[in-house]
């Protein structure tokens, strides 16, 4: 119980009242995110509506079994996280710590899978700048493609990569045994940002990878 | 006897000493007051091009500077005043310190946040410092591509990290507020007993949260195409810069209000407290912040109606940009009706009050002349337009800002300051202010763009008379300066309440002690219970 009050930052009243203002913060930090986000999915949809033909044709550069992969990697990640937090609200800490590993792990492989393919982007010259090379029709739009390819998918991997540090700050206390049933409000904050980095994926893969295949 | 124990009383100033105790503080009342520093600096710094461009405007020659170096003046100037000065002055300064003591808690939700927020200014400070040492940077404070990406020699990416790092302070204390009042409130401090000053934050910290990553992306973008080649706005590529200006005032434009809103909380607080009543239309006046921060993302296409928008996208935009008029006037005939038989006295800030109302007020008109699409297309990108965007954030914003630091300059500090020499000085920023900026109206209406070093002659006069009011606006901004630092010497101590004001911030002692409220406090009363005689004051505390 002692071990409880203390959890209790001196100006909340109680451990209610902490843990709502916490998630409460995380949901309106996430609406950041999302206005943050959608500055890049206007640029988009502007630029898909002008440049339809030539956004369909660039993305048949983009190479969709790695997309697939990393989707289903994502997911699965999605899955680990949504298991650690029930663990952890059970103060199950040895299955706590496995699922955030699985997490971080899932999420280091989709990482890998993006670096390869931003090196083969990089080693086809479809990196937009000086060196760009285009071997089909309309050039310049599908450069502004690739412009908005990189920077959505530079971002997103930018919020992976963070996650994948707060994961890793996580884990280090949950193997410390800071969490359980009475105290998991950081476990909770970090899933709900990691699912939102997934989702934020959902919506690439599609936009990005599968324009004209349908 | 009472004097000796007043002086051991603990504050939060002499909880603890030393730099150590400043930096590393998580109290909201020293974040406050590290704000306050600051900002004040930044306000010099941004002063101090003013005078450069005010200078160099008192002969029709471009004879002080070159085209290029008055390019990147105007250009600092607007970028420190903005994103270092205005966006932050009262939410950072006086919404930290006063949220938590007037919903009766004992520090904002995330103190820890609240202080990085704080260490996130200062870098994107120290990164535009930067940039003003080593050259320079000239688009303007707008950023436009593609000049912003391609054609400009100056040092864009610097100043445009420094806005891009300053806007994550901003969404951090809009986050912070949201939270706090949402979830600290008081027991029985309903959403309408809340003092309009907290609404007007509120209404403030939901634009920030909004408004400012969508201008951070945008930025970013900026950064991206100029440093990596991206080409998002490029037109060579079939970019669209007009995508940028989209993006761009679709933060800039609220931003404006982030800037208002605050003030407009101060406003309320003040006139009730010294017209003796409660205010007109508590509940309109509320409600006309949330309106105000709704409407306010619907109005950004009136900057670009010279700028390829179709007719039928500019009509709709000049619809909606005369919308929020309407809130903006709901305040103003509230305030002015809380005014009607009450008792009012003329204290420094209730000055500072009467100068916002007049000067708020021809801002906002002229605004609806700028609403306009035929008559913008005649006004745009001159004088006009700079006169009316400084009568809201300089008339509006600022006067409030520095009404507000004298009205609770007792409680932030315990001191009282000299009353005379504040009133004057409330008198010369009004004078000053409407020198400077009054003859630029009539001089953009004749023609003259903005952004030009140089100006036919038959304009020198005006010219004249604008930096002349500027020197007596200076005049008006180092008086303050003066005796609000000479106070915290020589002032009288401030007693708990020195205005008989209502609100939990007035029933705590001056200064406040580390927490704020020994116990918790119960609200079992509207907001702005006015009168407040001296003997109902003397039982309270």
């Amino acid at each position: 119980m002692s071990e409880l009050v203390s959890r209790v930052q001196h100006h909340f009243a109680d451990a209610e009242q902490q843990y709502e203002s916490a998630t409460f913060g995380m949901w309106v930090f996430l609406v950041t995110e999302i206005m943050f986000f959608a500055g890049l999915f206007t640029t988009y949809i502007v630029y898909r509506h002008a440049y339809s033909a030539a956004f369909a044709e660039a993305s048949h550069h983009l190479d969709v079994a790695f997309g697939t992969f990393n989707t289903v990697v994502l997911i699965g990640s999605s899955l680990t996280m949504a298991l650690a937090i029930a663990a952890a609200k059970q103060s199950k800490q040895r299955s706590t710590a496995i699922y955030l590993v699985a997490t971080i792990a899932l999420g280091c492989v989709f990482l890998g899978v993006k670096s390869f393919e931003y090196a083969h982007k990089f080693h086809e010259n479809l990196f937009p700048g000086a060196n760009f090379v285009y071997p089909g029709p309309d050039p310049a739009h599908a450069e502004l493609f690739f412009s908005i390819y990189f920077a959505m998918t530079g971002l997103h991997a930018l919020h992976m990569v963070i996650g994948i540090g707060v994961m890793s700050v996580i884990l280090k206390e949950t193997l410390k045994g800071s969490y359980n049933a009475e105290y998991f409000t950081p476990v909770e904050c970090a899933g709900l940002y990691w699912h939102f980095v997934d989702l934020v994926w959902i919506y690439l893969f599609p936009l990005l990878y599968l324009i004209g295949r349908h | 006897m009472e004097t000796e124990t007043k002086k051991k009383r603990v504050t939060y100033l002499n909880v603890a000493h030393g730099v150590k105790s400043w930096l590393f503080t998580v109290d909201h009342k020293r974040i406050g007051l590290l704000y306050l520093v600051s900002i004040t600096l930044m306000f010099m710094l941004g002063s101090f091009f003013a005078v450069l461009i005010r200078t160099e405007l008192l002969t029709p020659a471009g004879d002080l500077m070159s085209s290029d170096n008055y390019n990147k003046m105007f250009t600092m100037h607007g970028i420190v005043m903005v994103f270092f000065f205005l966006i932050p002055s009262i939410p950072a300064v006086l919404g930290n310190f006063l949220i938590p003591l007037m919903i009766g808690a004992k520090d904002l939700a995330f103190p820890r946040i609240n202080l990085l927020s704080w260490y996130i200014y200062v870098i994107g400070g120290c990164f535009t410092m930067w940039a003003v040492i080593t050259g320079g940077i000239d688009t303007g404070w707008t950023f436009y591509t593609p000049y912003s990406t391609t054609a400009s020699i100056s040092k864009v990416l610097v100043p445009a990290i420094g806005v891009f790092i300053t806007g994550f302070s901003s969404i951090l204390t809009g986050l912070n507020f949201i939270v706090t009042i949402h979830r600290m409130r008081a027991p029985g401090l309903t959403w309408f007993r809340l003092p309009l000053f907290v609404w007007a934050h509120y209404a403030t910290s939901v634009i920030m949260i909004l408004g400012t990553p969508v201008v951070a992306v945008t930025i970013l973008l900026v950064g991206l195409e100029r440093g990596l080649g991206l080409g998002i706005f490029d037109p060579k590529l079939g970019g669209d810069p007009i995508l940028f200006q989209h993006l761009f005032w679709f933060y800039s434009h609220p931003a404006v209000y982030i800037m208002i809103l605050p003030s407009m909380g101060v406003i309320s607080e003040i006139i009730c407290c010294f017209s003796r009543k409660r205010i007109f239309g508590y509940g309109f006046v509320a409600c006309s912040s949330m309106a105000i921060a709704m409407l306010g993302f619907l109005v950004w296409g009136h900057h670009m109606f010279v700028s390829t928008q179709s007719t039928y996208t500019a009509l709709i935009f000049s619809v909606l940009s005369m919308a929020v008029a309407i809130p903006s006037a709901v305040k103003v005939f509230n305030w002015t009706a809380t005014l009607y038989k009450g008792s009012i006295s003329f204290e420094a800030p209730m000055m500072y009050v009467f100068g916002f109302l007049g000067l708020f007020t021809i801002g906002g008109l002229t605004g609806l002349f700028l609403a306009s699409v035929g008559l913008d297309v005649h006004v745009h990108d001159t004088y006009f337009v700079v006169a009316h965007f400084h009568y809201i954030m300089v008339g509006g914003a600022l006067m409030a800002y520095l009404g507000g630091i004298h009205f609770w300059w007792p409680k932030i500090t315990g001191k009282m300051y000299a009353e005379w020499p504040a009133r004057i000085a409330a008198v010369l920023v009004f004078l000053g202010f409407n020198l400077t900026f009054y003859p630029q109206f009539l001089l953009g209406y004749a023609g003259m763009p903005r952004r030009y070093h140089f100006y036919p002659e038959e304009f020198q006069i005006l010219n004249v008379f604008s930096t002349a009011g500027a020197t007596i606006l200076g005049l008006g901004y180092i008086m303050p300066l003066c005796y609000l630092l000479w106070s915290l010497r020589h002032g009288k101590d401030a007693p708990a309440n020195p205005w008989l004001a209502t609100g939990l911030e007035w029933k705590v002692d001056s200064p406040p002690t580390p927490h704020n409220f020994e116990s918790t406090p119960t609200v079992d009363e509207e907001a702005y219970n006015y009168p407040v005689t001296p003997a109902a004051e003397a039982q309270s505390v």
